[in-house]
C-alpha cells in the first residue's frame, strides 16, 4: 500500500470537492432560473468533461497550463513554481474534470424548488441570502450532497488527467491510481490488489450513498 | 384617499395596458379568461414583474414609478400574497410557514393568526399531511403575518373540491370585513368575483375593459365583449330606430320586432347595436290571471332546454318568429311548477324595459 499516494489522492479529492462545493453552487443556481441566450451552449460546456477522452482534456491543459503559455508563464512569474508537475496544476485539472459531477445533481436539485416558492419567501420579507439558506438549501441538500460526493469519488479515481498534468512523482501528484498502474507495472500485484480494493470499497460506498440520497428525498 | 393606485403598461411580452384603484377595506376582483394578464398584475404589485412603464402607490409610498427609476423590492412592499396552489415551504410545518415572515414588529401573534384562519392544533403538521382548504388557510395566514399593507389572492380557490370552496368563501367573506387594506383577488370565476368583490374589474388581452361594482358590470356592461366574457347569455345585434329622452325610451328593431329601452344618449337614432337582458329580467306570463305587464316587449316561443341548477331553474326558449334565435330566462323552480313549464311547452314572455341595455355595435357578437 502506497500511503503517500493515499493521502494525496485523498488531499486532491478533498480541496476539489470543496472547492467544486462553492462553484457548483453558483453555475447550478445560475442555470437553474436564469433564461438568456445562448444557455444550451454553457450547459454543453459545463456538461463537456462526461463525455471528453481524459487524454485529450488533459492535453489542453497541458498546452494552456504549461510553461510556454501566458498562462502558465504567468503563474511562474508570481509563483516560482510551475503548474505542470503540480499539485496546483492537478487541482486544477480536477476541478474541470469533476465540474459536472459536482454541477448535475445540484442542477437538478434546484430545478426542482418552484419559481414561486422563491418568490413566497421575498415577499415574506426574506432577502436573496435568506432565501438562499432557508428556502433553497434545505430543499436542495440532497443534490449537492450527491454533487459533493461525486465530485470526491470522481476525482479520487481519475487517471488519464492525472497522468498527463502531473505524471507520476511520488508525494506530489502520484495519486492512488496512478500508483496501481505504476504496481501493475512493476509486477508488484500484490500491492495492486490491495490499493484498488481500497478504491472498489470506497466507489461502492459513495454510489450507494447517492442512491439512498436520491431514495431519501423522492 | 385611495389606498392602492395601480397603473400599468407592458408591451413586450405579456401586454397590459390598465389602471385601476381600490380603497382599504374593499375587494377588487380581476377577472378575466386565462392568459389575460392577471397573475401578471398581481406579481407586478408584489415587485415581482417589472412593467415597462407604470406607477403604484400604495398608502403614501410609491412602490414602482418607471419614469423616475423607483422600483422598491418585495421584501420591502409589505405585501400579503396567497399564490394558486399556495406555494407553501414544503419542509416547514405550519407553525414556521407562518412565523418565517414574521419578526419583531409584528403585533399579532402566531396563535392570533391561527385562530383567525381556524388552523388551531395544526400549528405542528407538516403542509403535505393537510388537507387543499388546510392548505390555503395556512397560506392566507402566512399572507396576513406580517402585517400587509395589500392583500393579493390569485385564484386562491381553484385547488379546492366545489363544497369546501363555498366554505372558504364565506369564510374569508368574514376575515376580508375585518381586515382594513385593499384587497385584489384574482379569479376566473364570476360568481366567486361577484359575490367577493366590491367592485369588477373586466381584463381582456391584458386591457381593462370596464370596472365598476358587480351589479352595474352584469347589468350594463359597456361593450359587447365586456357581457361575452361576463357570460351574459342573453346578447343579441339590433338597430336603434327612435330615440325619446322626455320619455326615457328608445325603440329598438330586433327581428321584426320593436321593443322600448331606455333612452340612450351615447347612440345615435339608425345605427346598429347590441342589446343585453339578463336572465332573470325576462318575465313569464301567467297562463291564468295575466299581470298588468304583459304588454311590456311581449314576445313567445317554445321552450327548448329546462335545466335547474342549485336552486334557479335555466329556461331556453326558441321564437317564433325565429326558431334559430334563443332567449335565456331564469325563474325560481316554483314558478316553473306552478306554471307546469315543460319542453315543448309555448310560453310568452316580456322583456322588462329598464333592464334592457344598449351598447355600441361591435363585431362577432351575434349568438
Amino acid at each position: 500500500m502506497d500511503w503517500p499516494a493515499f493521502f494525496l489522492s485523498l488531499r486532491l479529492a478533498a480541496i476539489t470537492m470543496i472547492i467544486l462545493l462553492f462553484i457548483g453552487l453558483l453555475i447550478a443556481r445560475f442555470l437553474a432560473w436564469r433564461q438568456f441566450r445562448g444557455k444550451a451552449l454553457i450547459e454543453a460546456l459545463v456538461a463537456l468533461p462526461l463525455v471528453l477522452p481524459p487524454t485529450v482534456l488533459g492535453f489542453y491543459l497541458l498546452s494552456f497550463l504549461g510553461k510556454n503559455s501566458w498562462f502558465g508563464h504567468l503563474y511562474e512569474q508570481m509563483t516560482g513554481d510551475t503548474l505542470v508537475f503540480s499539485f496546483s496544476g492537478l487541482l486544477i485539472a480536477s476541478l474541470i474534470y469533476s465540474l459536472p459531477f459536482a454541477v448535475q445533481p445540484m442542477l437538478r436539485a434546484f430545478e426542482a424548488i418552484p419559481k414561486k416558492l422563491r418568490e413566497a419567501a421575498w415577499c415574506s420579507g426574506l432577502n436573496r441570502w435568506q432565501t438562499f439558506y432557508k428556502i433553497e438549501l434545505p430543499l436542495a441538500w440532497s443534490g449537492i450532497l450527491s454533487g459533493m460526493v461525486l465530485a470526491f469519488a470522481h476525482t479520487l479515481g481519475e487517471f488519464g488527467v492525472v497522468l498527463m498534468i502531473g505524471g507520476n512523482i511520488p508525494g506530489k501528484t502520484r495519486t492512488l491510481s496512478i500508483a496501481i498502474f505504476d504496481r501493475v507495472q512493476a509486477f508488484d500485484d500484490q500491492s495492486a490488489q490491495i490499493m484498488s480494493l481500497v478504491l472498489l470499497i470506497f466507489a461502492f460506498v459513495t454510489i450507494s450513498l447517492v442512491f439512498l440520497l436520491n431514495k431519501r428525498n423522492s | 384617499m385611495k389606498s392602492l393606485i395601480v397603473q400599468l403598461e407592458n408591451r413586450k411580452g405579456i401586454p397590459l395596458d390598465l389602471n385601476f384603484e381600490c380603497e382599504a377595506g374593499k375587494v377588487l376582483a380581476l377577472v378575466g379568461p386565462s392568459g389575460s394578464g392577471k397573475s401578471t398584475i398581481l406579481r407586478s404589485i408584489a415587485g415581482l414583474f417589472k412593467t415597462e412603464r407604470g406607477f403604484i402607490k400604495c398608502h403614501d409610498q410609491v412602490w414602482f414609478k418607471s419614469d423616475q427609476r423607483i422600483f422598491v423590492a418585495p421584501q420591502q412592499r409589505h405585501v400579503g400574497i396567497v399564490f394558486q396552489n399556495y406555494a407553501l415551504f414544503p419542509h416547514l410545518n405550519v407553525r414556521k410557514n407562518i412565523e418565517i415572515g414574521m419578526d419583531a414588529t409584528c403585533v399579532s401573534s402566531l396563535e392570533d393568526l391561527l385562530s383567525m384562519v381556524n388552523l388551531q392544533g395544526l400549528e405542528n403538521r407538516m403542509p403535505s399531511t393537510l388537507s387543499g382548504g388546510q392548505q390555503q388557510r395556512v397560506a392566507l395566514a402566512r399572507a396576513l403575518a406580517r402585517e400587509p399593507k395589500v392583500l393579493l389572492l390569485d385564484e386562491p380557490f381553484s385547488a379546492v373540491d366545489q363544497v369546501t370552496r363555498r366554505k372558504l368563501r364565506l369564510e374569508l367573506l368574514e376575515l376580508i370585513r375585518k381586515l382594513n387594506i385593499p384587497i385584489i383577488l384574482v379569479t376566473h370565476d364570476l360568481d366567486e368575483a361577484a359575490m367577493l368583490g366590491d367592485r369588477l374589474c373586466v381584463l381582456h388581452n391584458g386591457t381593462g375593459l370596464q370596472t365598476g361594482t358587480p351589479d352595474d358590470v352584469l347589468r350594463a356592461p359597456a361593450t359587447a365583449v365586456v357581457a361575452r366574457l361576463m357570460d351574459i347569455r342573453n346578447l343579441f345585434e339590433g338597430e336603434l330606430v327612435d330615440q325619446d329622452q322626455e320619455k326615457n325610451t328608445s325603440v329598438i328593431l330586433w327581428e321584426d320586432i320593436k321593443f322600448e329601452a331606455p333612452f340612450q344618449r351615447q347612440i345615435q337614432k339608425g345605427s346598429k347595436i347590441n342589446w343585453s337582458i339578463p336572465a332573470d329580467k325576462v318575465l313569464l306570463h301567467r297562463r291564468v290571471n295575466p299581470s298588468r305587464g304583459v304588454r311590456e316587449n311581449p314576445v313567445s316561443g317554445q321552450i327548448i332546454e329546462l335545466v335547474t341548477i342549485s336552486g334557479i331553474s335555466n329556461v331556453i326558449i326558441a321564437l317564433d318568429s325565429d326558431q334559430r334565435v334563443k332567449l335565456h330566462m331564469d325563474l325560481p323552480p316554483h314558478v316553473v311548477e306552478r306554471n307546469a313549464l315543460k319542453v315543448g311547452e309555448k310560453i310568452s314572455v316580456s322583456l322588462l324595459k329598464d333592464a334592457l341595455h344598449l351598447m355600441d355595435y361591435s363585431h362577432s357578437s351575434s349568438r
